[in-house]
């Protein structure tokens, strides 16, 4: 229905229009709007090489423990841990830790030493979707070994108005 | 990442109207001690009979604490006071606690001394009926209430720090102790209006609070277990939020993501769900502050 | 500017016992990818790096990226040495820094 105020600038196609859009700006309110670059398993492997450059990693010695069904994907608690004796011979120099589908792929970079006593750290990480992690561990005698581990992220039933 | 998931649940979705509940008037000051019984059991009376059939409450016997219901990582966060982010609220409660504010420049402790003795059992006791203002209030109110009459001060905005640390701080003097609420007989109609509001289908696709939180508790909703919903652990650290939050932003949370307009902080509704919440969660023993998805 | 931390250090350890040390510090930790009022994007708020001293000598560090979660918590572990002094330092965005200090007796 037309508007025939004289003052009023509303027409009804303006407000057909109107409403459209903010039927749609509520369906995209509720999706992602803004789509950042997302790391992919390439962009992780880049991320990967530039820790690591050429030398080749092996897997073993390094275990992710993070709940495979996690409740929340914005703080999931896991333990990293490398088998090492952590003598000033034979010890892990640095825990890095990388994710294949959040927009970027580095998580964290632990640095320790014979000092540690234990190759193991816990923290609290983010997790955007579904996906496999990877934590690669590099040694005092310059080897690298890496372990992965499967996460499955559900989202909450009841998320909140920005306020 | 904000998806809405649809909710698979039979009813289509339409926009029903909302159902007023009259509460009565407040009797004039001199009449009070006369007139209220009376009031309230024709309040009362009113309630049961224009109410709808009531959703099947959870006896007693089967009541849990949305804690059993988690996965045992994030209930080690909750374990783990150095772990659980919500202590850090509760420090910047024990601090401003002692913090001396308003124009009669007090503090809580001034006139509370040790929270640990004076505030032991408290929060399990909230919402309490409140004589000044014949209706119940709760905890963060109760603390306004302190500030403006006592310290002088200006009250603290819902979910700022300083209101979150403080609920947070107190609530933790009443960790492990089981829920005492509604026993009181002046809180009887503001129960039954809380309840008429827990069962009341609303929003865009016509769900109570109850269909989920009374019928379906322990089934999945996009994967994870449904709870019975009980407030014996606010302020909460919800990992959604990354943050502490009082239970009126989890009532808002919840009713924005039935697709309801939510009730404004502080609203009369608010407060008679947050009574009635506690009074269905008697018993329980308190968690604050406690972790949840 | 500083924030709100919770640490874990035993007050007592045996010499050369392997110690954990837990730590926890109030921050958003905002990723600068999350949608605010209006559709403009909230900027990036978070720190960056974590370092722990004992007695002055650097035990552990981490860097850390926008993957964390807020209100960082990170556990470690380390060998008790000598009596003295943990010491934890944070450093972020926006000038962001907080320390922290747990004594330790070695017998």
């Amino acid at each position: 229905m037309s508007d025939h105020r004289p003052e009023s600038r509303a027409t009804r196609r303006d407000f057909i229009a109107g409403s459209a859009s903010l039927a749609g700006g509520l369906a995209l309110a509720s999706a992602i709007v803004v789509r950042p670059s997302r790391a992919t398993p390439e962009s992780m492997a880049a991320a990967i090489k530039e820790v690591v450059g050429e030398a080749p990693v092996r897997k073993g010695k390094v275990k992710i423990d993070v709940p495979p069904l996690v409740e929340n994907g914005n703080a999931v608690p896991l333990t990293i841990s490398v088998e090492s004796p952590m003598t000033a011979a034979d010890h892990v120099k640095s825990i890095h830790l990388f994710n294949q589908k959040n927009p970027q792929p580095n998580v964290i970079d632990v640095h320790l030493g014979p000092r540690a006593g234990r190759a193991q750290f816990s923290t609290r990480i983010k997790l955007a979707a579904a996906q496999t992690i990877v934590a690669v561990a590099a040694l005092s005698d310059g080897s690298f070994w890496s372990g992965d581990a499967d996460v499955i992220v559900t989202i909450a039933a009841c998320v909140e108005d920005l306020q | 990442m904000n998806l809405v998931r649809r909710l698979f649940f039979s009813t289509s979705p339409r926009i029903s109207s909302s159902i007023r509940v009259e509460r009565p008037p407040l009797p004039a000051s001199g009449e009070r001690e006369h007139l209220w019984p009376l009031l309230s059991l024709i309040a009362f009376i009113a309630f049961a009979a224009t109410a709808p059939a009531f959703a099947t409450e959870i006896p007693s016997s089967e009541r849990r604490s949305d804690y059993e219901l988690m996965g045992p990582q994030t209930r080690a966060i909750q374990d783990d006071d150095t772990a659980n982010p919500g202590m850090l609220g509760a420090l910047d409660g024990e601090a401003e606690w002692s913090r001396r504010d308003g124009a009669a420049n007090k503090s809580c402790a001034d006139c509370h001394g040790d929270a640990r003795a004076s505030m032991k059992g408290v929060a399990a006791r909230y919402p309490a009926f409140s004589p000044a203002l014949g209706r119940p209030i709760d905890l963060e109110a109760r603390i306004n209430m302190c500030r403006t009459d006592q310290q002088k001060a200006t009250p603290l905005r819902f979910e700022s720090k300083e209101l979150v640390g403080l609920t947070a701080y107190l609530a933790l003097q009443s960790r492990g102790m089981p829920i005492e609420v509604g026993k009181d007989e002046r809180l009887k109609p503001f129960i039954a209006a809380g309840r008429a509001l827990f069962n009341q289908r609303q929003g865009q696709i016509n769900l109570s609070c109850a269909q989920c939180h009374d019928d379906n508790w322990g089934e999945k909703l996009a994967g994870a277990p449904i709870p019975q919903g009980h407030p014996n652990g606010y302020p909460v650290y919800r990992l959604e939020w990354q943050s502490l939050g009082s239970l009126q932003r989890r009532l808002r949370n919840c009713m924005f993501g039935m697709r309801a307009e939510p009730y404004a902080y502080g609203a009369p509704e608010n407060v008679d769900l947050e009574l009635y919440l506690m009074s269905r969660a008697q018993g329980l023993k308190m968690e604050s502050p406690a972790v949840r998805p | 500017m500083s924030a709100r931390t919770l640490i874990n250090v035993p007050a007592k350890a045996k010499r050369g016992e392997v110690i954990e040390i837990k730590t926890l510090i109030a921050h958003p930790m905002e990723t600068g990818y999350r949608v605010g009022l209006n559709g403009a994007l909230i900027p990036r708020d978070i720190i960056t790096t974590f370092v722990c001293t004992y007695n002055g000598e650097e035990i552990f560090r981490a860097d850390f990226a926008r993957a964390i979660a807020a209100n960082p918590y990170l556990t470690f572990s380390t060998v008790a040495t000598e009596r003295g002094t943990i010491a934890f330092q944070w450093t972020g965005d926006n000038g962001f820094s907080a320390s922290a200090e747990a004594p330790i007796t070695v017998e």
